[in-house]
């Protein structure tokens, strides 16, 4: 029997906002099914963004849903999860969202280690405003604001979530759809901060500036540069150039979760008082 | 039973006054001159099972708050100048969004860094214009100590009754003075608790207007789901562009507060009824222009003072009825003129208004005041 979606999906809000072609719908999909995976609680689970095209998902998935301003979705996420601990909260966003605006956020809640799952759709782009270059578009790429090519260096998302500390750190793509929801369920089964890269395209603002023919090309690129983690390991450094890792690339049970310190740190203040 | 007295920095009584109205939850971000009520936060909040977090910087600190608000908490935020220009997009999301939240700022010398460290009266205008688009703003300016810990206790309560995050900004003389808190019992001073769904969650619309001006709010968690954006939105919390729904919906929202100007604003008449000359004061330079009141009543000169509790929204109704039957006004205030200005729109140019204005991080002292009633009497 398929999978019946509509059943999270809120009345009369679809069709989404998202153009043909891009990958965000995959996302909301695998986040769906790792939501029923977990039956979870849609009252008591609380999805937070920010802005952008991939942030407008809180509209769609009939829960309880928070839509917040440019950047700050990890804070206001902070705050739910501190005030309301039994809660389940998701972040999901883009990535000029989550690591050019929201970048401090998003690291200082890494390093927390704050029972939190952020889901960042990757499509290398600020495709709301029309396709505006970001942290993660490659070097020498073209976008509105790149017309000669982009000379910033970009951002490893796995690498800087690794490296503030979040302690579970994962990476999909929007073509390899039936992982998504296993990274996801992984994900939020772990306690501490998670992120989930899902490394996404966007055929409208970017895929037409760099040369990519149709949508069917970017999903083949994103096909053919992911390697899982254990494929990897038997690759040498010239097979996996221009290459990604895929799967579930970093994982730490031993970092003591922000939720429960905080519950300690309670009770040593009732204790002294 | 005696009350319980203190000797009080005002941060701390603001502090605890935030304490008494309910407050559970406090995000901020370190800043000269308001640190202390961090804190205090730090210290008491985890006592009460409450929550205290230092947030990454002072928008952090603002999304953290709007967050917690959502799940049902009493929430305040602490910062001065600087942080509070940092948070002002947020603030228009609590404004929009609805979302019951306390901001303590203290005014200290600006713009920018400033003098973090001097005292300023130069955000009053920040409170009710900082952030773009329209929106409704309640901002209250206490002149001592003791004002400060009601103030905040009227400020969670106002927050909650009308939906809206409430700014309480003392200048950082009121902020850093000590003085004698006598703490009201327990229930002595009412707390309101924001207006809770009547309605099964299946029929719960967040910006629901039948239920008036001010719609309830549930609590992520209790049952009830639902959209919160920073969009214009309809009634159902869902982003809309529908030109009638935004008009109506902007409408409310300032009318919320604007319509209960005469709830919401408190002030003090003082030696006004033959008053010739009136101050028109706030925050700690009132307290010289109550000094300076007293001494023009022993020189023969009929002065008094208005002084705000309540600077946003502004008592012009209160302002313009005095001008019909006075000489002049006197506005001794920590910045170039921004309390003058709205006390001219108020004057409608019935009586002068002659500004006393200082910026250089003193405070204005009362033979400043004095000197300028003799000057205008």
């Amino acid at each position: 029997m398929a999978f019946d979606y509509d059943k999270y999906i809120r009345p009369g809000k679809l069709p989404h906002i998202w153009c043909p072609g891009c990958g965000h719908g995959i996302v909301m999909k695998g986040l769906i099914r790792a939501m029923d995976t977990l039956k979870l609680q849609m009252e008591n689970t609380t999805i937070v963004s920010g802005i952008g095209c991939a942030s407008r998902l809180t509209g769609y998935i009939d829960c309880c849903t928070l839509h917040t301003a440019h950047g700050r979705a990890a804070a206001f996420a902070t705050g739910v999860k501190l005030a309301k601990p039994e809660m389940d909260v998701i972040v999901v966003g883009g990535d000029g969202d989550g690591t050019a605006i929201g970048g401090n956020h998003f690291i200082h809640a890494c390093r927390r280690n704050i029972n939190i799952t952020y889901i960042i759709m990757n499509n290398n782009i600020y495709g709301m405003t029309g396709g505006q270059f970001s942290p993660t578009t490659p070097t020498g790429a073209k976008s509105s604001t790149t017309p000669y090519g982009n000379p910033d260096p970009c951002f490893d998302l796995a690498k800087l979530a690794i490296g503030a500390g979040a302690t579970f750190v994962a990476r999909g793509t929007a073509f390899h759809a039936n992982q998504i929801d296993k990274l996801i369920v992984e994900a939020i089964q772990h306690k501490g901060f998670s992120v989930v890269e899902i490394l996404d395209d966007c055929p409208t603002t970017y895929g037409r500036r760099n040369k990519f023919k149709s949508v069917i090309e970017m999903m083949n690129r994103l096909k053919e540069i992911a390697v899982p983690v254990k494929a990897a390991e038997k690759m040498t450094a010239e097979q996996l150039q221009g290459k990604v890792l895929t799967g579930v690339l970093y994982k730490d049970e031993t970092k003591p979760e922000y939720i429960a310190e905080y519950a300690k740190l309670i009770e040593r203040a009732k204790a002294a008082k | 039973m005696s009350k319980k007295v203190a000797f009080l920095q005002g941060n701390e009584a603001a502090s605890y006054g935030a304490l008494y109205a309910g407050c559970n939850f406090f995000a901020g971000y370190p800043i000269t001159p308001s640190t202390e009520v961090a804190e205090v936060m730090a210290a008491e909040l985890p006592k009460i099972g409450g929550q205290f977090i230092q947030m990454e910087d002072e928008i952090g600190a603002m999304a953290a708050i709007l967050g917690a608000a959502l799940t049902g908490a009493k929430v305040l935020d602490s910062t001065s100048g600087p942080g509070f220009s940092l948070k002002q997009e947020l603030i228009g999301m609590g404004c929009i969004s609805e979302i019951p939240c306390v901001v303590y700022n203290v005014m200290r010398g600006g713009p920018s860094t400033g003098m973090p460290t001097g005292p300023s009266q130069s955000d009053v205008m920040c409170a009710k214009w900082g952030t773009h688009g329209d929106h409704p703003a309640i901002c209250l300016v206490p002149a001592t100590v003791q004002e400060l810990f009601e103030e905040m206790v009227r400020a969670f309560n106002l927050s909650e009754k009308y939906r809206t995050p409430v700014f309480v900004m003392p200048d950082e003389i009121i902020a850093h003075m000590r003085e004698r808190v006598v703490f009201p019992e327990p229930g002595e001073i009412p707390i309101v608790p924001r207006k809770a769904p009547t309605v099964p969650p299946a029929q719960y619309k967040p910006f629901d207007t039948s239920f008036g001006d001010v719609p309830p709010l549930a609590a992520f968690g209790s049952g009830y789901k639902f959209h919160v954006t920073s969009l214009n939105k309809a009634e159902d919390g869902f982003p809309t562009t529908k030109a009638e729904l935004v008009q109506a919906e902007q409408e409310r929202q300032v009318r919320k507060v604007e319509g209960n100007a005469d709830d919401i604003i408190e002030f003090e008449e003082y030696q006004l009824d033959d008053a010739e000359v009136v101050i028109v004061a706030y925050g700690s330079t009132s307290r010289s222009a109550r000094f300076a009141v007293n001494e023009a009543r022993k020189q023969g000169i009929k002065a008094g003072m208005f002084r705000l509790k309540t600077f946003w929204p502004f008592p012009y109704k209160q302002l313009t009825a005095l001008s019909g039957r006075i000489k002049a006004f006197i506005t001794p205030e920590m910045n170039l003129g921004m309390c003058s200005g709205e006390v001219e729109r108020a004057a409608q140019g019935k009586v002068p208004v002659k500004g006393i204005f200082r910026v250089d991080g003193e405070p204005i002292n009362p033979d400043q005041i004095l000197a300028k009633i003799k000057e205008v009497k």
